[in-house]
């Protein structure tokens, strides 16, 4: 990996974008990678929708913001829209193909667009709760900024005390990362 | 008898003679509280503890007064810098002084909120009615119908406002284990036991405790002695009541009324 | 707070961490005794945080009822001898100027960490660096502070440190100024127990509250900050002044690249200093006539280091998160200077390195202005 790769996620409050952000980042810290996450805070985080800057590379990284991302994922039609502005020629844009209505609003000037149908999987196959392990797996699996193996582990480490008291839900986790790997692995984009 | 009388009236051991005689107005009330003050830490012992901080006012000129540790602070500030030097060493004994202006107006969201957490501080304030240092403007406390130089017509309590009752603010806000008192210059053993006692809440650690002195300003007021001692005892006195308003269970007795010099 | 045993930090470790946590680990590293603090975004984790480690290592915190008491409690805490910090943004900084004067005035060394927020008046609770003029020149004085503007977690960490000994040691208010991407990013660092570095924490001591008994061995102290007359107050500032001076050479520093002849000196602090180090540095990997000067002390700043770079540059850039604050500073340090000052000035909004890179670009390339 030269220079770093830039993700941004967002969602709606509650869609668990952030924490998401935060499990792959430990998971890069897991492989002795730099990474820098930032979220964005403000009174928009308040009913608005929720974004997640990450970085991943090999050296510290620099400014902890960025104008255009490599990938940009959105997960709700409002967030779709907000993220047009972090989208360029060499972005990866990746949605929910259940989101309605944004047609019109999907970015023109994308490396590349994919819609995804990671909610309806997670609601049918899975559990509606793993909708964002799920995505997360669908960006492991279109850029292997880290490995299945570390994004296990740091799930494990980040919600233990969950999977304490509903071992279950360990499973249901580490299902729903390799459902979100094997999305994107079909669509030739990693 | 020829008794000798001492020729210099008997002065507080822990006041600063280098400061002598002090920078108050003729008839001003400050160097009374002061005395009475003095008196207090004396009685308990209590000097090398204290910690003396004073407002910016006319209460300002007490910078020196004491022979205790001094420290002159912002307007309205006096409180949470005693504040902070209690927390950060809660052996000492913090004094803070301030006037009504720095109490009441500009500094009066660190008086509720230092007695609502009930700060373990001693916080004395002198109530004359006015903004002395300033010129004689309008105070918090300033009397119904006061000629004062932002009220040259006379305070208008439908313009601005009646007289703020501190102590009975304070009185009300706090809990278990503050002292609140209201004295007057013209009782001066009594305020002296307020204060003493004030200072015997904070070293036993109950609370709180905050002593208003009625005080006098003939200078801005622009009585004569008769006048000043009028306004104090009739004017203020009818609508401020003396005494105590809140005492805890476990402190001693009330404060001796004593014979009044 | 004596009952301080274990240490917070033991030796140093590698962590992955957002920056106000790593300015409470830092202060709790520096055997800083107590933090008096009120809520403001973005700077509320380091009370978070400190609240938490409180009853772990014996320290103390207060939560004051305004950034006006935060300040004016954190000097009663410093006149009691203690290590005593507060931290605050925006509008808070702004209160919080009245206090610091007072600091200013009676040489209290206060630490403060100002995480700058959007400006004026409430705007953004996210980030900017409009808080300079305010951090370095607030308060009705001359300045008699040292600001210390990091640019990462790791020197957020270590400064936050050092800023405790800049203060004791030379009794002026000293600030560890970042930002909201600071405090809220988070990113790796090595923390470690100051001692392990062999950092001596300069001691403590009281104003008031000495022990002793009065007239026997000590004197009451006196502590003012208001005079009489205009020649009592002048020969105190003539004093403070002439000590700021002295000291400044020894407290200034900076970071520097290629400034040797080079067309063109990007000059930038804090957080946009990132920014500005990895477009100069791929340019100049590029074969570009390109350095970047950094001053890490806003206040003192730099002066003599700058001047010697400025002078072998054909041109410079100053690139600011608000409107010409660091500007103005450049500016009054260059007095004399016929270099030519090019500005990109984003207040409020951060600065990505190819926003940079295309401005130094197209100053090299001989367009606009």
């Amino acid at each position: 990996m030269g220079r770093a790769v830039k993700i941004a996620m967002a969602g709606e409050g509650g869609q668990g974008v952030q924490s998401v952000a935060q499990i792959l980042m430990d998971a890069a810290i897991l492989e002795g990678k730099e990474a820098l996450y930032i979220p964005n805070f403000g009174v928009e985080q308040r009913g608005g929708v929720t974004i997640a800057f990450l970085q991943i590379g090999d050296e510290k990284i620099g400014a902890p913001k960025f104008k255009i991302g490599d990938i940009v994922m959105a997960l709700s039609d409002r967030a779709v829209r907000r993220t047009q502005m972090y989208v360029g020629p060499q972005t990866l844009f990746v949605y929910d193909s259940g989101i309605q209505g944004v047609e019109g609003d999907l970015p023109k000037n994308a490396k590349r667009v994919l819609a995804i149908p990671a909610l309806e999987t997670a609601n049918k196959k899975l559990n509606p709760r793993v909708f964002n392990i799920l995505i997360m797996g669908a960006v492991i699996g279109a850029t292997g900024v880290v490995t299945v193996d570390n994004a296990r582990q740091a799930i494990e480490k980040r919600l233990a005390y969950k999977f304490e008291q509903a071992p279950e839900l360990r499973e249901l986790n580490f299902k729903a990362l390799q459902e979100g790997v094997n999305l994107v692995a079909g669509m030739g984009v990693s | 008898m020829a008794v000798e009388i001492e020729l210099q009236p008997k002065m507080p051991k822990c006041w600063n003679l280098a400061s002598k005689p002090h920078k108050f107005c003729p008839g001003c009330g400050h160097g009374l509280v002061l005395k009475a003050l003095g008196q207090a830490i004396d009685e308990l012992g209590i000097q090398d503890r204290v910690v003396f901080g004073c407002d910016i006012g006319c209460s300002l000129l007490s910078w020196d007064f004491f022979d205790v540790d001094s420290v002159q602070t912002h307007h309205g500030r006096t409180t949470p810098v005693l504040v902070g030097v209690k927390r950060a060493n809660p052996d000492l004994i913090v004094v803070a002084y301030m006037g009504d202006g720095g109490g009441y107006a500009i500094g009066s969201q660190h008086l509720v909120n230092a007695a609502n957490r009930n700060d373990r501080i001693t916080a004395i304030l002198c109530n004359n009615t006015i903004y002395a240092m300033t010129g004689g403007q309008m105070a918090p406390t300033s009397m119904p119908g006061q000629k004062t130089e932002t009220t040259p017509y006379g305070r208008d309590v439908n313009e601005q406002g009646y007289p703020m009752l501190g102590p009975e603010m304070v009185a009300a806000i706090t809990h278990e284990g503050a002292y609140v008192a209201r004295g007057t210059v013209s009782k001066l053993r009594t305020l002296k036991g307020y204060i003493k006692k004030a200072l015997e809440n904070q070293i036993a650690g109950r609370g709180f405790s905050f002593v208003e002195a009625l005080s006098t300003c003939p200078t801005n007021w622009r009585t004569n002695a008769q006048q000043t001692w009028a306004f104090l005892e009739e004017n203020m006195q009818g609508y401020f009541p003396v005494g105590e308003l809140k005492v805890p269970a476990d402190a001693a007795g009330g404060a001796s009324e004593g014979e009044e010099e | 707070m004596s009952e301080t045993s274990a240490k917070p930090v033991e030796g140093e470790r590698k962590v992955f961490m957002t920056g106000n946590e790593a300015v409470c680990w830092a202060a709790l590293a520096a055997g800083a005794e107590i933090m008096y603090g009120y809520p403001i975004t973005p700077q509320n984790e380091i009370m978070h945080y400190w609240t938490r480690n409180v009853p772990k290592f014996g320290r103390r915190f207060l939560q004051t009822e305004d950034e006006l008491s935060a300040g004016f409690t954190t000097i009663g805490g410093v006149l009691a001898g203690r290590r005593a910090f507060t931290a605050t943004a925006g509008p808070g900084n702004v209160l919080m100027q009245e206090p610091l004067s007072m600091a200013e005035a009676m040489r209290i060394p206060v630490v403060v960490v100002i995480q700058q927020r959007g400006g004026p008046s409430t705007a953004t609770v996210i980030y900017s660096q409009q808080e300079v003029t305010l951090t370095c020149f607030g308060g009705n004085g001359e300045g008699l502070r040292i600001v210390y503007s990091t640019s990462s977690l790791q020197e957020l960490y270590d400064y936050t440190i050092k800023a405790f000994n800049t203060a004791w040691k030379y009794r002026f208010p000293t600030f560890v100024l970042a930002d909201g991407y600071q405090a809220k990013m988070r990113e790796s660092l090595n923390i470690y127990d100051p001692a392990a570095r062999g950092i001596e924490m300069v001691p403590t001591e009281p104003f008031l509250g000495r022990p002793g008994k009065i007239g026997e061995g000590r004197e009451a102290a006196h502590l003012r900050n208001t005079y009489n007359i205009e020649e009592e107050l002048a020969e105190v500032l003539e004093r403070d002044i002439a000590d700021y001076e002295r000291v400044a050479p020894e407290i200034v520093e900076h970071d520097s690249f290629n400034t040797g002849d080079c067309d063109l000196l990007v000059v930038a602090h804090g957080i946009v200093f990132r920014s500005a180090a990895m477009a100069v540095r791929d340019m100049a990997g590029q074969g570009k006539k390109i350095g970047f000067f950094r001053p890490i002390t806003l206040r003192p700043f730099p002066e003599e280091q700058f001047r010697a770079a400025a002078a072998k540059a054909k041109t410079l850039l100053v690139a600011e998160s608000a409107y010409g604050q660091l500007l103005k500073i450049v500016q009054q340090n260059l007095y004399g200077s016929t270099v030519p000052i090019r500005t990109l000035l984003k207040p409020g909004v951060g600065i990505t390195p190819e926003e940079i890179t295309d401005e130094c670009s197209a100053i090299l390339a001989g367009k606009g202005a």
